[in-house]
């Protein structure tokens, strides 16, 4: 494989768990040469305060993402199901750890 | 759907306080300016590192010297951050580069004034960098999503910048003579151009869409006001003196009466002819000329560890 220049150095999506038990969460994004320096970079650009306990880095490139143009009809199937909610309900007064 | 149609949609979309994303539909002109703007900021965070890069070999004390390596490299990172928020609107990282260092691109004017002494990485901290916060803290809220969230990380970091530049200054203040009249010095040179970096006042800011589309949530003058207002108590404070003797406590408005910003020393360093202009942008230049054997060590890298992986 030839040497990638480095202005095309793929753009790589960064993901921080800030703390061992949470969800890793997307906190921004930079340019590396391949995935383990997207890592160390992550470390060096959105760490350095120990926001960080584990970094994922996915290439912008492999996400795919839903539309925001047909955001409305996308979502609109969860829009008239009130009864998934736990406040849809009526429970008797008096009755308790419901 | 027409351009009108999509222009109400979106200003209805800015109306309602809900932010902007890369993929959704936005004015042609909304897009320009933000890239303009969030990439003159980043500009602004690289370049900003020179003047007090070049007082880290010389720091009083390794303390001092820890602490102005820390941040300016923060100042990096903030760079990084603003240069990934621009390229989700469509514009390339060499691009954005190529800009600055072709001197096509803008910069903050005030990183175009020398650091001459240890007070000035003092008085930098304290006022250029309080200056910046009252605008960032602002764009916490501004309307394009990706730009909202990199000021939220920067102005996390940025307190312990203007603290520290604050701390630096009561120190001299409260030292020998000759310490105090060091920090007074600084205070003497850094506080109007730190003014300055406001922006033209409102009566002659040509970027009234900014307030439209919420890119900008306050006016120039108004951010400007209430820095002073802050400022003009720090200094008091540590026993220093802001140079401008029609300083003065309006009981009226509650605000301080100040002087008159020299915009003629404004629109020349604008223009390219402040102190440091020619330095600031050979000093980067230079930085990518010599960086370049690093970036293509990590591009062969990459592809030998990639061959290695694919073996």
């Amino acid at each position: 494989m030839s040497n990638l220049n480095e202005k095309d150095w793929p753009l790589w999506e960064i993901f921080i768990q800030s703390k061992r038990g949470l969800e890793h969460k997307h906190v921004g994004s930079l340019h590396a040469a391949d995935a383990q320096m997207a890592i160390e970079n992550a470390r060096d650009v959105y760490t350095r305060r120990q926001e960080g306990n584990s970094i994922w880095v996915v290439p912008a490139s492999a996400i795919s993402a839903s539309s925001p143009e047909d955001q409305g009809a996308f979502f609109d199937p969860a829009d008239d199901k009130a009864y998934r909610h736990p406040t849809f309900y009526t429970m008797p007064e008096g009755a308790k750890y419901i | 759907m027409d351009n009108t149609k999509l222009e109400e949609l979106f200003q209805a979309k800015v109306d309602a306080e809900l932010k902007i994303e890369p993929k959704d539909w936005m004015p042609e002109k909304y897009r320009r300016n933000l890239i303009r703007q969030i990439s003159q900021h980043a500009h602004s965070e690289i370049v900003g590192m020179l003047p007090e890069g070049n007082w880290i070999t010389r720091a009083p004390s390794l303390k001092r010297k820890a602490i102005l390596l820390a941040k300016v490299q923060d100042e990096a990172g903030h760079g990084l951050y603003l240069y990934c928020a621009a390229e989700t609107l469509g514009i390339g990282r060499d691009e954005l580069v190529n800009q600055l260092l072709t001197g096509k691109a803008k910069y903050s004017s005030i990183f175009n004034y020398p650091t001459q002494t240890w007070a000035d990485i003092g008085a930098i901290g304290w006022l250029v960098d309080g200056a910046a916060i009252m605008n960032q803290v602002m764009l916490c809220r501004t309307s394009y999503g990706p730009y909202a969230r990199a000021m939220v990380r920067i102005c996390k970091e940025e307190s312990f910048h203007q603290r520290q530049g604050y701390e630096i200054m009561g120190i001299l203040a409260r030292g020998t003579a000759e310490q105090k009249e060091m920090a007074q010095d600084a205070l003497d040179r850094w506080w109007w151009p730190s003014l300055m970096m406001f922006g033209p006042s409102d009566a002659n800011s040509t970027h009234t869409e900014s307030i439209k589309w919420k890119i900008k949530r306050q006016s120039n003058d108004e951010l400007r006001q209430i820095f002073i207002d802050r400022t003009v108590q720090q200094a008091e404070v540590i026993g220093l003196t802001i140079p401008d003797d029609k300083l003065k406590w309006n009981e009226e408005t509650k605000h301080y009466d100040w002087g008159e910003i020299d915009w003629t020393e404004f629109n020349n360093v604008v223009a390219g002819n402040g102190p440091c202009n020619k330095e600031r942008l050979a000093a980067r230049v230079k930085a990518h000329e010599d960086g370049a054997w690093v970036r293509e060590a990590a591009s062969a890298y990459a592809a030998k560890r990639s061959k290695r992986t694919a073996a």
